[in-house]
């Protein structure tokens, strides 16, 4: 158990990295942009992979009516998600020490596994919605008006993970360096709760 | 003899290639395919070198890649250029003020890369204008003109602009002699009166800028071309000089009388060191200084009063004058810094002296007499060798660390590889046509990139289809990376490049500027915001504060302006984003377009005559909406009281 209880305050300190790293990544590449354009999403707000990558998404979009994208004080989860993580990890560190004091069960390394996985997934879902909005809320007078071959509205949503051909750009979006910290991490209490489940068993 | 025995050589290639067959008759085959395989840069490639030339006559500098020969960028730096509004911006137009007025041409000879340690650095290039003396320098990363001195008591500033070894000092030698300081007096009292300046402008290690630190008054020969020492012979500077009988009328027979003229070379390091013990004269002088800030993206001028003179006869051991056949025209230091080529431009020979021996014959006080004080040294005594090589005119040499050396002949038109030491030809090519300056990469340092030779020739004819009677000049392309010269490639050049400077890609490349940062832009006109743009009316000047982005000018709709205002438009390019420049212009407009680049403001003044309302737009097809990129601008009559406004989207 003391192993596991280790595991268990080391795992959510790789959260941290999620205030440093992005968690997500879009790129968009064309032939005319052979330096592709990018977008790092961190948990505190959107920045460019190049200085000014924001300001020129944001000059290109607008010829399709896409809104410019959004500033930290435009999404409540700019300043929630933040909040959250860092409850997570000291929530994380905290059943940890109880763990190495024997004070708590693996079974609550394991519940705070799910906790973490439950908020990712509604995490994502929302990040899902953003991407959604984004998308298809056109501006009704943008200067472009496309349509698919079945006459409906072009819409651009960029995919949530993989690659998708948007018009003339490549876009793909995949999780960032954030995002595979966290998933360390989250392996890391996985093990925990496991192993406090195999010395439980064995005692 | 000799080139009787050329001649048959070259029929018995001939006829032995026209035997070979039907094959070799269709434009050399096999040979021609290997060629433009040595020139070819595939879509999406990137060439070698940056090769810069001077634009002679159009007063500009052309930049060009090899080995494809494509010129990616003519940069303004003499001349006027509507292209970019480059000497027609209220910005730009202080970079051409001289003492003689505002002088918005002139004739760009010689560039020269700055170095260190004799080598290439890659931060500035410098280059002459000949006709009213100034000398520019361009930042190698923003590759814009930021300074132009002009060089007063000076004239036909050819001898020009090469530097030190470790840029100290560009230089500007004057071609013609002059009474200094200028003044009323009878032409044909020239010899013993006229001067000859040789100017040394130093050079700021971290700002570059220039400021001239002295200038040698040397008797009134003309001082044609020059090269620093380098090596072991760093301190010293070399200029040929044409005309030594001092005539002052038909030159072409009274210059050409004495055998020998000189090759004047100067210890600048001794004259330094004189001046900074507080020696020369200083005497009323008035010249222009031209800074161009990029902060501000603007320059300005500053009338400069005084310079510091220096009698070579002051400075015992400072000056000599080496003994050089017929005419020198090029003066050329190898690599190592031993050998200095004086190409006697009516003779067949070239002459090379040692700088060793020129120490040797100093220190024994060899002298051959003297002219106007200064010591001539024996022919005899600091000659190297001389390389017989049969060809006519030799103009100019440059080197390719390999020991070797390639000369241009202008009359007999062709490029001849010699070795150094040995003196011995051992290749030679024609050029198409009157070869002048030949350049190889690194060719003015101590560290030449001998893989190509670019020949610079004066007259193209039958080369390219004709247009007209005048052609653009052509430059050919040698690899010389083997033991024979090869020429792989002709291409066309912009105005009349005199000489080039060459360098690799990847020294310039990387810290090339893509944009100019908006919140870096202190110009006192920026409006860096577009909620800042604005219309001020002060007396008849309206400034109009105008910002720019993909696709709209704010404001597109100004009124309240009336005949007889003067409008000067400051606008802002709000593009933080790599060569995306938007341009502007305004019916009726007496300057020239503004093609103003990302992060920068310029003006552009506008004076009104008609009543009307008249559209500006933007030149530069910058989006998939430039078209739609456009304004109005009202003109009301003089005594109207139309009030002053201004909006976007109303």
């Amino acid at each position: 158990m003391k192993k596991a209880s280790i595991l268990m305050i080391l795992g959510p300190l790789f959260l941290l990295g999620l205030y440093i790293f992005p968690l997500w990544n879009i790129m968009l590449g064309a032939p005319q942009y052979p330096d592709p354009l990018g977008l790092n999403i961190h948990i505190s707000g959107l920045r460019g992979v190049n200085e000014f990558d924001i300001q020129n998404i944001d000059g290109l979009n607008h010829y399709i009516g896409m809104h410019t994208l959004p500033k930290p004080e435009d999404m409540w989860e700019f300043g929630t998600f933040p909040m959250i993580i860092g409850f997570m990890v000291a929530f994380g560190v905290l059943i940890g020490i109880l763990g190495y004091l024997q004070k708590v069960s693996y079974q609550w390394f394991f519940g705070w596994f799910i906790l973490m996985s439950i908020l990712g997934i509604l995490g994502m879902y929302d990040f899902n919605e953003w991407l959604v909005d984004y998308g298809t809320n056109l501006d009704p007078n943008a200067i472009m008006k496309l349509t698919n071959p079945d006459g409906t509205p072009m819409t651009y949503k960029p995919p949530l993970l993989g690659h998708v051909k948007m018009l003339n750009f490549d876009v793909t979006s995949l999780p960032s360096t954030g995002a595979w910290l966290m998933f360390v991490g989250m392996m890391l209490t996985l093990t925990a709760g496991y192993l406090g489940w195999k010395s439980t068993k064995t005692q | 003899m000799k080139i009787y025995r050329y001649l048959t050589i070259t029929l018995g290639s001939a006829l032995m290639l026209i035997s070979c067959g039907q094959q070799n008759q269709s434009s050399n085959g096999a040979l021609s395919s290997s060629a433009a395989e040595k020139v070819y840069v595939a879509p999406g490639e990137q060439d070698e070198y940056y090769a810069f030339l001077s634009g002679g006559y159009s007063g500009n500098l052309t930049v060009y890649g090899l080995p494809s020969g494509r010129m990616f960028k003519e940069i303004p730096v003499f001349s006027q250029f509507p292209t970019s509004g480059y000497g027609y911006s209220e910005e730009t137009k202080p970079m051409l003020n001289t003492s003689h007025g505002f002088v918005p041409w002139d004739d760009a000879h010689h560039p020269d890369i700055s170095q260190t340690n004799g080598e290439l650095d890659g931060r500035w290039i410098f280059i002459n204008g000949n006709n009213t003396p100034r000398i520019a320098r361009i930042s190698l990363s923003t590759f814009e003109t930021e300074e132009i001195i002009e060089v007063p008591n000076s004239a036909g500033n050819h001898s020009s602009s090469f530097i030190t070894e470790n840029t100290e000092y560009v230089v500007a030698g004057t071609r013609f002699a002059v009474p200094v300081p200028q003044r009323d007096m009878p032409i044909n009292e020239y010899k013993g009166n006229f001067k000859g300046a040789l100017t040394f402008i130093s050079v700021a290690p971290e700002t570059g800028e220039m400021d001239i630190k002295f200038q040698l008054l040397m008797p009134g020969f003309n001082y044609d071309l020059s090269h620093p020492g380098r090596g072991k012979s760093h301190g010293w500077f070399f200029f040929t000089t044409y005309n030594t009988e001092e005539a002052n009328s038909l030159l072409e027979v009274n210059a050409s009388q004495n055998d020998k003229d000189f090759i004047a070379a100067i210890n600048w390091k001794k004259i330094e060191e004189y001046v900074n013990n507080g020696g020369g004269t200083k005497i009323p002088a008035n010249y222009a200084h031209n800074v161009y800030e990029e902060e501000t993206h603007t320059g300005t001028t500053t009338m400069k009063k005084e310079v510091l003179t220096v009698d070579p006869t002051k400075v015992p051991g400072a000056v000599y004058f080496l003994p050089t056949p017929k005419s020198p025209h090029g003066c050329d230091v190898d690599p190592t810094g031993e050998y200095i080529i004086g190409n006697g431009k009516l003779s067949a020979d070239l002459t090379v002296h040692s700088f060793d021996k020129m120490l040797a014959a100093i220190e024994g006080e060899k002298f051959d007499g003297e002219a106007y004080g200064i010591p001539i040294l024996k022919f005899e005594d600091i000659m190297a060798g001389q390389v017989k090589s049969g060809g006519l005119g030799p103009l100019h040499t440059e080197f390719d660390g390999k020991g070797n050396a390639y000369t241009t002949f202008f009359i007999s038109s062709e490029v001849v590889k010699w070795k150094l030491g040995t003196w011995e030809v051992i290749d030679r090519k024609p050029t198409y046509y009157s070869v002048g300056h030949l350049m190889i990469p690194g060719g003015n340092s101590r560290k030449p990139f001998g893989k190509y030779v670019v020949a610079m020739n004066k007259i193209t004819k039958d080369r390219y289809l004709p247009t007209g009677p005048e052609m653009e000049h052509s430059a050919q392309l040698y690899d010389i990376s083997g033991d024979k010269m090869e020429l792989i490639y002709d291409f066309p050049t912009h105005g009349e490049p005199h000489y080039a400077a060459g360098c690799p890609a990847e020294l310039l490349a990387p810290k090339s500027k893509k944009i100019y940062r908006l919140d870096e832009n202190k110009h006192p006109y920026a409006v860096t915001t577009a909620d800042g743009s604005k219309v001020v009316r002060d007396g008849n000047e309206v400034h109009v504060y105008m910002s720019m982005i993909r696709s709209h000018f704010t404001p597109d709709n100004i009124e309240g302006i009336k005949v007889g205002d003067k409008v000067y438009f400051h606008i802002t390019n709000h593009e933080q984003d790599f060569d995306v420049p938007h341009g502007f212009t305004i019916l009726g407009q007496n300057t020239s377009e503004l093609l103003i680049m990302p992060g920068q403001t310029k003006t552009s003044v506008w004076e009104p005559k008609q009543v009307g309302v008249w559209p500006f737009y933007c030149t530069d097809f910058c989006s998939a909406l430039h078209q739609e990129m456009q304004g109005y601008v009202r003109v009301s009559p003089a005594n109207s009281n139309i009030e002053l406004k201004w909006s976007l989207g109303e």
